[in-house]
């Protein structure tokens, strides 16, 4: 059980730590800047921090003495030649965004640096706005896209050699710092028995696997449901908020998604919604998974899906023992009234008993007992964006 | 030769510039910006995207003038021109 936090938020970088039975947050570094997410290499020990400069970009920031110098890291950039379909931000005058002449070829460049993870010893991961998932095999000094997703045929093609197909499944998520229309990747997760196995999830398209270390994908998408289109149960065009899984059972995975909470218990090949609005368990962003119980989850849910803030002003964590058959509401420790507290995707963790996350309000909590409880750690953090032990 | 002058927010991510008279060999703005990546690596990718357009919150100027070309900054300098990198306003 780790007894520090790293906070990315708005403006800089947090390590919260605990000593003495008292967690004590300090800004580590990139005061003013926005830190998307800050994660440990469990291999090497370096901090890796995903930043959003507001003018000078998106660039990749690595620690090698726990927080207290952080410097650049080799630049993250799509090669020469890399083109997406793009679709236009809906509107009220495109009926249909994703329809063939609505469909534009552009020129990729790094709109955000959204995630980072980590595979065997010297492997990352970091997935980007427009769609991109990045690798490094040498501990980070060097990173290439991964050309069989970004070429997939999801998305129109290998595009480096031609116009592909013209047509993407991929659509977008507003998300990048710009606020550009564009698809993203969001989740990265590697199996602990097979590092090779990787699913990754994209807003907006779905869940993707390989099982040969990236060199094929596939959709992972059955079961899943969207209300908001004509046929719910499409193979793309899903939204995933969030996905994690059971680093003991790993074929235990879970998915807060726009339209509700899902669940697999075989390694994503099938989903099955499990959560209740009824039982306080619907709309949000992130999702956490017991390290040994795959059947034990937690969400921090918000009012879906014209207000996304917490249900009637009152914060609370939902838990599901019995792979989200029933959730618990727990309270105790939050603010109950006035509370419009909105937990982003990246915003919530676990570490044995241990839960934290952080607002956009600038909250965090933290819970030493698995959430029956909660302490508030910080109250004037600037919006928090992600919270990761490590 | 080219005066370059930097938005003091640039001395943040590159502290050795800071103090320093930055004159370049340029007769383009692209020059300027390739001339001061062989100075301080990293630099072209804090102004400019990866495919060299100015960053959209991001200004160039040549003397009193903004730069006409944001995409791929050929515009072009006299021999003693002075050139501003500065960040845009484009906020509240």
């Amino acid at each position: 059980m780790y007894d520090r936090i790293l906070v990315g938020t708005r403006k800089g970088a947090f390590l919260v730590e605990k000593s003495n039975g008292r967690w004590t947050p300090k800004l580590s570094g990139h005061a003013g800047a926005g830190v998307n997410f800050i994660a440990r290499d469990p291999h090497s020990g370096v901090l890796w921090a995903a930043l959003g400069h507001g003018h000078w970009g998106a660039k990749l920031s690595r620690s090698s003495d726990n927080g207290k110098a952080w410097s650049d890291a080799a630049q993250i950039k799509y090669p020469e030649g890399a083109r997406y379909l793009g679709t236009p931000e809906p509107s009220e005058d495109d009926q249909d965004a994703a329809s063939p002449e609505n469909v534009t070829l552009k020129a990729a460049t790094v709109l955000k640096l959204w995630t980072i993870a980590f595979g065997q010893a010297g492997r990352i991961y970091v997935g980007t706005i427009p769609g991109g998932l990045f690798v490094s095999d040498d501990g980070g000094e060097r990173f290439e896209l991964n050309l069989p997703l970004w070429n997939h045929e999801s998305r129109g093609g290998n595009l480096f050699d031609g116009d592909g197909t013209g047509v993407t499944h991929w659509y977008g998520t507003p998300a990048s710092e710009g606020g550009e229309f564009a698809p993203g990747i969001h989740s990265i997760l590697v199996d602990p028995r097979n590092h090779d196995r990787v699913l990754v999830a994209v807003s907006t398209a779905g869940v993707l696997e390989t099982t040969d270390g990236g060199k094929s994908w596939r959709s992972r998408n059955e079961g899943m449901l969207m209300d908001y289109l004509p046929n719910p149960s499409a193979e793309w065009g899903h939204d995933p908020h969030s996905i994690a899984l059971c680093p003991g059972q790993p074929d235990h995975v879970w998915q807060q998604n726009h339209c509700g909470v899902f669940y697999s218990t075989d390694g994503a090949a099938t989903w099955r919604k499990v959560s209740s609005a009824d039982q306080g368990a619907h709309f949000g962003f992130a999702v956490a998974v017991d390290a040994d119980d795959g059947k034990a989850a937690w969400v921090v849910p918000g009012k879906a899906d014209m207000a996304r803030m917490a249900i009637d002003g009152g914060l609370f964590v939902a838990r599901t023992r019995d792979g989200g058959g029933t959730w618990e509401q727990l309270r105790e420790g939050l603010p109950q009234e006035n509370a419009y507290d909105v937990v982003y995707r990246h915003a919530l963790d676990i570490s044995g008993d241990r839960l934290a996350f952080g607002s956009t309000t600038g909250n965090l909590y933290v819970s030493e007992n698995r959430g029956e409880s909660w302490q508030s750690v910080a109250n004037n953090l600037p919006p928090i964006y992600s919270v990761r032990f490590g | 030769m080219a005066k370059v002058e930097l938005t003091r927010h640039l001395y943040t991510f590159f502290p050795d510039l800071e103090g320093k008279v930055l004159v370049v060999e340029a007769s383009t703005v692209a020059e300027v910006v390739r001339e001061m990546e062989k100075i301080a690596p990293g630099f072209a990718f804090y102004v400019c995207d990866e495919i060299g357009r100015l960053r959209r919150h991001v200004n160039i100027f040549v003397e009193e003038e903004r730069i006409a070309d944001r995409k791929r900054l050929t515009d072009r300098l006299e021999p003693d021109s002075r050139v501003f990198i500065m960040q845009a306003l484009s906020g509240g």
